[in-house]
């Protein structure tokens, strides 16, 4: 029985990991090659979330519904980058920083006004609903499993993107020399939109298939969007192969400390107390994670070994 | 410098005024409106010493606000309640004494200031940001999941903390409270700056290798500032929880400490009276939007990327004539 609920629970962790690396894998690239800071990369899964429920009330079908949130990701992104965004690359963190939180408030507040403040339901197609066996008496949910498939699929579309076209090679020389690949006549700022409407398809995406699991409301990007800050941070930024690493481990920790630490703690406490402590410090498992990754590699477990960005 | 200088006096005219006039014409709410600019502003000017004077760019500093916070509630829900606070190694009960919680607040936040500026500041840069945000965020989802004080719901404490001679429930008892502490934080803050530690930490902003090399041991001047910062940020934090009668784990939440540091930079930056007039500016926002659009929040964020794209030097930048010269 317990080993059934580890199983499942360890991939609820993956599911939840797989999620957190396309929002990581986006938030990494668009540091890695641009040096932007991106706080607003929680919104573009809001934006994402909310254009597959918008998509799915019209027709019906789950499946356009995550081309929209691919595509109406896609386009704010384009369109924020060469409004607002763009105009940040030159400044310093701290502007990044305060006009991307600005942005937060901008995009959650004209969402809140289109949409309204009650959370929408995207609904999961009858082929993906109820359950599927793995192996002998292990049943899980194959929506989630999809979930875990996708993202996977997407970790190895952006692998081969990254390492084999010519576009990867042009995103990776941006991350070496920004100004060497400008003198090479790369047209650097068309380039750095391409990116960030990538990165925030994939935050986009990450949306609608969580929002299908929850619901889909206003903010619902912020808690996610902070999980991804201490994915890049543990997996170090820039690294796409960090944010993969960190993910999963972020994911894992935080599913499976969340339900076993009270477990856990019973042994040496009284279940009241196990179960009211080990929820609080559950909670607080991925910070610790990442503060003792700190401490062993200031870096990340990928990054560069100077900190110097 | 000259016209900034002349334009912090009227600020303090104002300060003076304003609660005056709420007095005369009997408007309790527009003196709690200005206790809350002048809490606001010392938890700005808290953050403004770190991030604007020494560069540690802190989107955390929601996590001492929220101790405070909470210290402040934890202590006077116990001296409500007559529990002990923790019997072991010695018996602690709760108080309602600002001269005892105070003192309290003020210890407890300068301990997590430098527990979590010991761990942040051995990184930089893009990390650093991120570091606060997430330790700060522990806290938050700490005091959500913690069920003892609230959880999720907060905790109310009915009465403000007392002070002797002095009826805290009068708005105004508390607004010269508050005044007190403001002033105390300024002076505090003025008295750092031209010291010599002031000068370098202002310095670390500018080049921390050059500062390295003249023999100064900067993690130590960082982590220093970076704790009386957080300091005064937590006294803010008490004194918040006492205007409110009321704390949650909102106060803990990220965007507190994004709205601390928006009254920073829309005050502007490294300037002594920044924070002040930024809380000013934002809580007359809200009032006045407020009053018009539920959705003030989109206005907001509006002005504010403007600010950021075109006057980066704050509204008291607007008035610094010498700067505009420079640029």
């Amino acid at each position: 029985m317990t080993f059934i609920l580890f199983f499942e629970q360890l991939l609820n962790g993956i599911q939840f990991g797989t999620m957190l690396f396309l929002m990581s894998a986006g938030l990494t690239l668009i540091f890695g090659v641009m040096g932007l800071i991106n706080l607003a990369h929680g919104s573009f899964y809001m934006i994402g979330a909310f254009s597959a429920a918008l998509i799915a009330a019209l027709t019906d079908s789950f499946w356009l519904a995550l081309l929209a949130s691919l595509a109406g990701a896609a386009i704010a992104g384009v369109l924020i980058e060469i409004i607002i965004i763009r105009r940040l690359y030159r400044r310093d963190h701290l502007d990044q920083v305060l006009a991307t939180f600005a942005l937060i408030l901008l995009l959650s507040e004209g969402v809140r006004w289109c949409f309204g403040a009650f959370p929408l339901y995207l609904n999961i197609p009858n082929i993906l609903n109820g359950t599927v066996p793995i192996f002998d008496n292990i049943i899980y949910s194959k929506y989630r499993l999809f979930i875990i498939f996708m993202g996977f699929l997407i970790a190895l579309g952006l692998y081969f993107l990254i390492t084999k076209t010519s576009l990867g090679i042009r995103i990776r020389a941006g991350q070496n020399d920004r100004q060497m690949i400008s003198a090479l006549g790369v047209d650097i700022s068309k380039l750095y939109t391409i990116v960030f409407a990538i990165g925030a398809s994939l935050a986009g995406l990450a949306g609608a298939m969580i929002g299908a699991i929850q619901s889909v409301e206003v903010g619902m990007g912020e808690p996610i969007l902070i999980l991804a800050f201490v994915v890049i941070v543990i997996g170090g930024i820039g690294s796409i192969k960090g944010a993969l690493v960190g993910s999963i481990l972020v994911g894992v920790t935080d599913t499976i400390g969340r339900i076993f630490l009270p477990e856990l703690l019973k042994v040496f406490m009284e279940p009241s107390n196990a179960t009211s402590v080990g929820s609080s410090i559950g909670s607080m498992l991925i910070y610790i994670l990442m503060a003792l990754i700190l401490i062993i590699k200031p870096s990340g477990l990928f990054g560069k070994s100077k900190h110097d960005y | 410098m000259i016209i900034e200088k002349f334009f912090n006096k009227w600020i303090m005219v104002f300060l003076i005024l304003i609660p005056t006039c709420g007095v005369i014409f009997d408007e309790p709410y527009f003196i709690t409106l200005a206790t809350k600019v002048v809490i606001l502003g010392i938890a700005g000017i808290g953050l403004n010493l770190a991030l604007g004077y020494c560069g540690l760019i802190s989107l955390g500093h929601a996590a001492f606000f929220g101790i405070g916070g909470y210290i402040t509630g934890i202590l006077s829900f116990h001296a409500l309640n007559d529990e002990v606070l923790f019997s072991w190694p010695i018996a602690v009960s709760g108080s309602s004494e600002m001269l005892i919680i105070w003192p309290i607040a003020i210890l407890v936040s300068a301990l997590f200031s430098f527990i979590i500026g010991l761990l942040s500041l051995r990184t930089s840069g893009v990390y650093f940001i991120m570091i606060t945000l997430a330790f700060a965020q522990m806290l938050y989802f700490f005091s959500i999941s913690w069920p003892n004080y609230g959880g999720e719901d907060g905790l109310s404490i009915y009465m403000r903390n007392s002070f002797p001679m002095l009826n805290t429930m009068d708005p105004i008892s508390f607004y010269i409270i508050s005044l007190f502490w403001l002033l105390f934080s300024i002076f505090i803050s003025l008295r750092l700056i031209n010291s010599p530690f002031g000068m370098s930490f202002q310095a670390i902003k500018q080049n921390e290798e050059r500062v390295k090399s003249v023999g100064i041991e900067t993690f130590k001047v960082k982590l220093l500032v970076f704790v009386i910062s957080g300091t005064i940020t937590g006294l803010a934090g008490s004194l918040y929880t006492d205007l409110n009668r009321f704390v949650s784990p909102t106060v803990l939440d990220w965007h507190t400490s994004g709205e601390i540091m928006v009254f920073v930079i829309l005050g502007g930056m490294a300037r002594l009276y920044g924070p002040l007039v930024g809380a000013a500016f934002f809580i007359a926002l809200e009032q006045t939007l407020g009053s018009y659009t539920e959705n003030w929040q989109f206005w907001l964020g509006l002005i504010l990327i403007l600010v950021i794209l075109f006057a980066r030097s704050g509204i008291l930048g607007l008035f610094d004539k010498k700067l505009k010269y420079e640029k």
